[in-house]
């Protein structure tokens, strides 16, 4: 496994538990109350993607799934809101993992940026249909900035992952 | 498939299809929308996550409760003392008209007493501090500090010091939600204080209301002060709640459009007053129990017979 297809540095295999701890930090950090503010993003949806584009075996609709009904009780929204859109954004991401990763990290959250902006189309959709107040055009804000945060996340999230580069004088590859 | 003694490697083995598995999901969380919008059936499940997400809810507040405490610290000693004469100032200003108050009550009951009229309940209230507001930005909610164990049940009126703010929509053991009286889902009963026009008032969002179902030609003016007229048994009658900012009568419209700002701090942070819950109004005179009045009635017809 490496950083990006055409990388040639080879990654360490991923652990569960670190899976699982991102993911759950994300859920808090979703958490913290900053009310209205636009530009807030969502930050299990990006880390959810991540996973989806890096271990599409090992995460996928079903911890969006989870992850929504947490979220959607925590928002005080309609129970099954976030559920829909995260499980639409990890099959999405889950379809790009294979093409996504040929691409430098610029291009990758250029990538991304759809399927965030998808997952805030669905719910605008969903809630509007319940008959829902327009949120307003600065509340897509928040995809941009998530997009523009997957380069640093993928760093951060690769972290544990990276080996420390030694060169073996020795070895002949 | 399978030749006898062996299996495929475990390699290929990734349980349904992905479009099997999304249709699969996405028809689960199909059925809670529906369940949850039009059924309201699912309110158990959220009370059961939200009690157990209450202590990490209760980790994510700290750095903003930190922050909060840290930009308090720092206020000036100054700006502390000008606070505290204005709150002085306005006591004392405040205590004419409550010294008042209890006069005009009890006059009033004796009033109403003579009268032979229903004495009005005193509604007693609870201080709860709003902690944030909600981050669905579908609707217009509040959390506040208070819940099912401190006594807060689900539909009692919530103000501050200038007017009414909303309603207590939902109850969770140590927080409720409020949802303000600008969602659109959020109606409240006025009246017009000038020459009390009644007309129901309902948020339109982006922290305005409006005045509808009010013919064109109807007595409003702009500066006209609403007040709840308490036909709804939720809101005590004669609380301030907004205030009529914009009329359009467009006669080929058969209602007038009158825009409303809310006087309370609807939008803003700070302490409100939980109403206590009203009592039962009177039933409506449609399911009212036939009058008593028959055997009076049978008797004069029985006498005119004769």
């Amino acid at each position: 496994m490496q950083p990006t297809h055409s990388s040639r540095r080879i990654l360490l295999p991923v652990r569960n538990w670190f899976i699982v701890l991102t993911l759950f930090l994300a859920l808090l950090l979703n958490l913290v109350p900053f009310g209205r503010l636009p530009g807030i993003p969502d930050w299990v949806a990006l880390v959810l993607a991540f996973w989806c584009v890096h271990q599409p075996l090992k995460v996928g609709m079903a911890a969006g799934f989870v992850l929504g009904l947490a979220m959607d009780v925590a928002d005080a929204s309609v129970m099954g809101q976030h559920a829909l859109a995260y499980v639409l954004l990890a099959f999405a991401a889950a379809g790009l993992s294979r093409r996504v990763l040929w691409f430098p990290l610029a291009q990758q959250a250029l990538h991304v940026l759809p399927l965030f902006l998808g997952m805030q189309l669905v719910m605008m959709v969903t809630r509007m249909i319940g008959g829902a107040e327009f949120p307003g055009v600065l509340w897509f804000l928040s995809s941009f900035v998530a997009a523009l945060l997957w380069h640093p996340v993928t760093y951060l999230l690769l972290i544990p992952q990276f080996r420390p580069e030694d060169k073996d004088v020795h070895r002949p590859i | 498939m399978s030749v006898a003694g062996h299996v495929p490697p475990p390699f290929f083995k990734r349980g349904p299809a992905p479009l099997v598995r999304l249709a699969f999901f996405v028809s689960l969380s199909l059925l809670l929308l529906i369940a949850d919008l039009r059924f309201h059936t699912l309110e158990w499940a959220r009370l059961a996550v939200a009690t157990v997400a209450w202590p990490l809810q209760r980790i994510t507040w700290m750095p903003i409760d930190a922050a909060g405490d840290f930009g308090a610290y720092l206020t000036r000693q100054s700006a502390l003392l000008k606070e505290n004469q204005e709150l002085r100032r306005r006591q004392l200003e405040a205590a004419n008209l409550l010294l008042r108050q209890q006069h005009l009550e009890q006059e009033n009951l004796r009033l109403r007493a003579l009268l032979d009229m229903r004495a009005r309940l005193p509604v007693e209230g609870r201080i709860a501090e709003i902690l944030y507001a909600a981050r669905d930005p579908f609707s217009r909610r509040v959390i506040i500090d208070k819940g099912s164990q401190h006594g807060i049940a689900g539909g009692q009126a919530v103000v501050d010091e200038v007017g009414v703010i909303g309603q207590v929509v939902r109850v969770f053991p140590l927080t409720s939600e409020v949802l303000l009286l600008t969602d659109k889902d959020q109606a409240i009963p006025v009246e017009v204080q000038r020459n009390g026009l009644r007309a129901v008032l309902a948020g339109v969002g982006a922290g305005m209301m409006e005045l509808r179902f009010l013919a064109s030609n109807a007595e409003v003016q702009v500066g006209d002060m609403l007040v709840t007229s308490g036909l709804d048994g939720v809101y005590l009658r004669g609380l301030p709640v907004a205030k009529v900012v914009k009329i359009d009568r467009d006669s080929s419209y058969s209602f007038a459009r009158i825009t409303c700002a809310p006087l309370a701090g609807v939008e803003r942070h700070g302490l409100t007053l939980v109403l206590g819950a009203r009592t039962a109004l009177p039933p409506q005179p449609d399911d009212a129990p036939a009058t008593p009045e028959r055997p009076a009635g049978g008797k004069r017809v029985k006498k005119k017979t004769r």
